[in-house]
C-alpha cells in the first residue's frame, strides 16, 4: 500500500508524477482515517506501507501514522526528499518503528540541484542522507533521471558512492502529471541513456555489494510495456491525500473511473467490490492486439492511464508497445525532443501553477498526449 | 560452525495471520518461508553459534538430514541477504 500523506512539497520538481490538480490541505484525511484505513488494509493483508507525497514530512503526524503501522506489522518505507527532517525527526521516527528511509536527490551538485527542485535543498539533502546512515538505517538514495542530469550520472554515482549510500536508484522519469505537461522538457536522447546505462554497468562492477546501483529504464524507449502496478488491482493500492483509492498512482487522470474513498467505503469493499478496481481486473477488458497477444499475461496491456493518456482509449494497448496502433505517437515524442534545437522553459510545480491550470479550459493533459 | 547469524539490518521476520505463516519482509519485498526454515531462521538471534541451533533442532526434530538442510538454507539466506554473519 501507499499513503500519500499530502501533495504538498517545498520542492517543485517539473518531472512530478502527482496530478495536476494538488488540490488543498483542509481536503487531506485526519490522523484518525489515516490509523483506521492502515488496520483495514493490514487485515486484508497489506504488508508494505509507503509513505509519500508530495512531502510526507510536513505531516505533523507523521510520527503517529508511523507508530501505528510499525504496531499492525507493517513494513513501513518513507520516501522523502528529505526537507524537515533533522535529528530530533529522525529519532522520533525511528522511536516510532520507522523501518526504511528513501531521499530523493536531483543531481550532484547545489546549482544544477537547487535549479530543478526550484528550491535552496542541496546541502540539507547531505546533511539528511549522513544523518539516515548515523541512524542505523541504510541509506538509499533515489534519484529521477532525464535530459538535464543524465550526462552527469558519472558525477551522480561519485557523490552517492562519496556519500557511503547502500543503494542508489536511478529512476528515468515516467511521464505522467506533471512529467507529461513537460515532456518536451524532460525526454533525453537515446545516446544520453546509453550512456549513462554504460557507466553503471562500470560503476557497479567497480562497487559490486559496497553500493547496489538500480537504473530503471524509461519506457518510452522500449518496445514494451511496463507491467504497470503488477497489474491491476492485483497487488497495489494507493491512498491519495483526499482519501482517493487509486489502482494505479495516476488513476485520478482516468475519465468515468469512479475513484472509491475511504470516507465512504472500507478498503474490504473498495478492494474486492469497487467497481474502480474491478475496471480491468483479468482480460475482459482487452482488444486487439492485447486480446490475443501472447505476452499479455507478463505485462498485462501496460499501464492504462498511459493508454488513455496517448490514445484516448483506456482499453487500448499501452502505446510504448510496438504492437500498439498508437505507438507513433511515443516514436515522435522522443524524435521531436531530440531534433528539438529550442529549449523549452518547464512548468515547476506548486500550487499557483496548479490553480492556473485548473482554470484553464480543456484537458491539458490529453492535449499534450 | 562457530558463527553466529542474526536477520539482516532492513529486515524483519514475523507471523503473518492472514497467512498462517512467518515471512521475512524487506523494502518493498517480502518472503514467505515454511516451516522448518521459519523454525531455523527464527533460532538465529545473532548468540547462538550455529552448533548450537543445530544441536537445538537436533533434539527437537530427529532427523539425519538436518545439519544439511540448515546449511543449505544458512548458505542462501545469506546469498539473498535475508541473513547477516555476526
Amino acid at each position: 500500500m501507499l499513503a500519500e500523506l499530502t501533495y504538498s512539497c517545498p520542492l517543485q520538481c517539473p518531472y512530478c508524477s502527482n496530478p495536476l490538480q494538488l488540490g488543498k490541505r483542509t481536503q487531506e484525511l485526519s490522523t484518525d482515517d489515516w490509523l483506521r484505513v492502515l488496520g483495514e488494509a493490514r487485515a486484508l493483508g497489506a504488508a508494505q506501507l509507503g509513505l509519500s507525497g508530495g512531502e510526507p514530512l510536513l505531516r505533523r503526524d507523521l510520527e503517529v501514522i508511523v507508530a501505528e503501522a510499525r504496531r499492525l506489522g507493517y513494513y513501513t518505507n518513507l520516501l522523502t526528499s528529505g526537507m524537515g527532517m533533522d535529528e530530533a525527526r529522525i529519532a522520533a521516527l525511528r522511536d516510532a518503528g520507522l523501518d526504511h528511509i528513501q531521499i530523493s536527490f536531483q543531481a550532484d551538485a547545489a546549482e544544477l540541484n537547487n535549479r530543478l527542485a526550484g528550491s535552496d535543498s542541496f546541502r540539507h539533502k547531505q546533511r539528511v542522507a549522513r544523518l539516515v546512515k548515523a541512524y542505523d538505517y541504510p541509506m538509499v538514495l533515489n534519484v529521477v533521471m532525464h535530459r538535464h542530469n543524465l550526462d552527469r550520472t558519472r558525477e551522480i554515482l561519485d557523490m552517492a558512492a562519496a556519500l557511503e549510500a547502500d543503494y542508489l536508484e536511478l529512476a528515468n522519469t515516467q511521464y505522467y502529471g506533471w512529467a507529461l505537461l513537460n515532456r518536451d522538457y524532460l525526454l533525453p536522447t537515446r545516446e544520453q541513456l546509453e550512456d549513462a546505462e554504460a557507466l553503471v554497468q562500470d560503476y557497479r562492477r567497480r562497487l559490486g555489494e559496497r553500493m547496489k546501483i538500480y537504473f530503471v529504464v524509461p519506457d518510452y524507449f522500449e518496445n514494451r510495456p511496463k507491467p504497470c502496478m503488477d497489474g491491476w488491482g492485483r497487488v497495489f493500492l494507493g491512498i491519495a491525500p483526499d482519501g482517493s483509492a487509486l489502482p494505479c498512482h495516476a488513476a485520478a487522470s482516468l475519465p468515468g473511473l469512479e475513484l472509491p474513498n475511504v470516507r465512504e467505503h472500507g478498503i474490504d469493499w473498495i478492494w474486492h467490490e469497487s467497481p474502480a478496481f474491478n475496471r480491468f481486473r483479468g482480460e475482459d477488458w482487452m482488444q486487439a492486439p492485447c486480446a490475443d497477444c501472447e505476452e499479455r499475461a507478463g505485462c498485462f496491456g501496460g499501464c492504462h492511464c498511459q493508454a488513455w493518456l496517448l490514445s484516448g482509449d483506456a482499453c487500448a494497448a499501452d502505446p510504448v508497445c510496438s504492437r500498439s496502433p498508437a505507438h507513433e505517437v511515443v516514436v515522435q515524442a522522443v524524435q521531436r525532443a531530440a531534433a528539438s534545437r529550442v529549449e523549452p522553459h518547464p512548468l515547476m510545480r506548486n500550487t499557483r501553477n496548479s490553480a492556473q491550470l485548473q482554470n484553464r479550459t480543456g484537458d491539458l493533459q490529453k492535449e499534450t498526449g | 560452525m562457530q558463527a553466529c547469524y542474526a536477520i539482516a539490518p532492513g529486515h524483519r521476520m514475523q507471523w503473518e495471520e492472514t497467512r498462517q505463516g512467518w515471512v521475512i519482509l524487506y523494502p518493498e519485498g517480502m518472503v514467505a518461508l515454511n516451516d522448518s526454515a521459519a523454525e531455523t531462521l527464527r533460532c538465529c538471534d545473532g548468540r547462538t553459534p550455529l552448533h548450537a541451533v543445530v544441536a537445538d533442532l537436533q533434539s527437537r526434530y530427529a532427523d539425519s538430514e538436518l545439519e544439511n538442510d540448515v546449511c543449505a538454507l544458512i548458505a542462501a539466506a545469506l546469498q539473498d541477504g535475508w541473513l547477516r554473519r555476526r
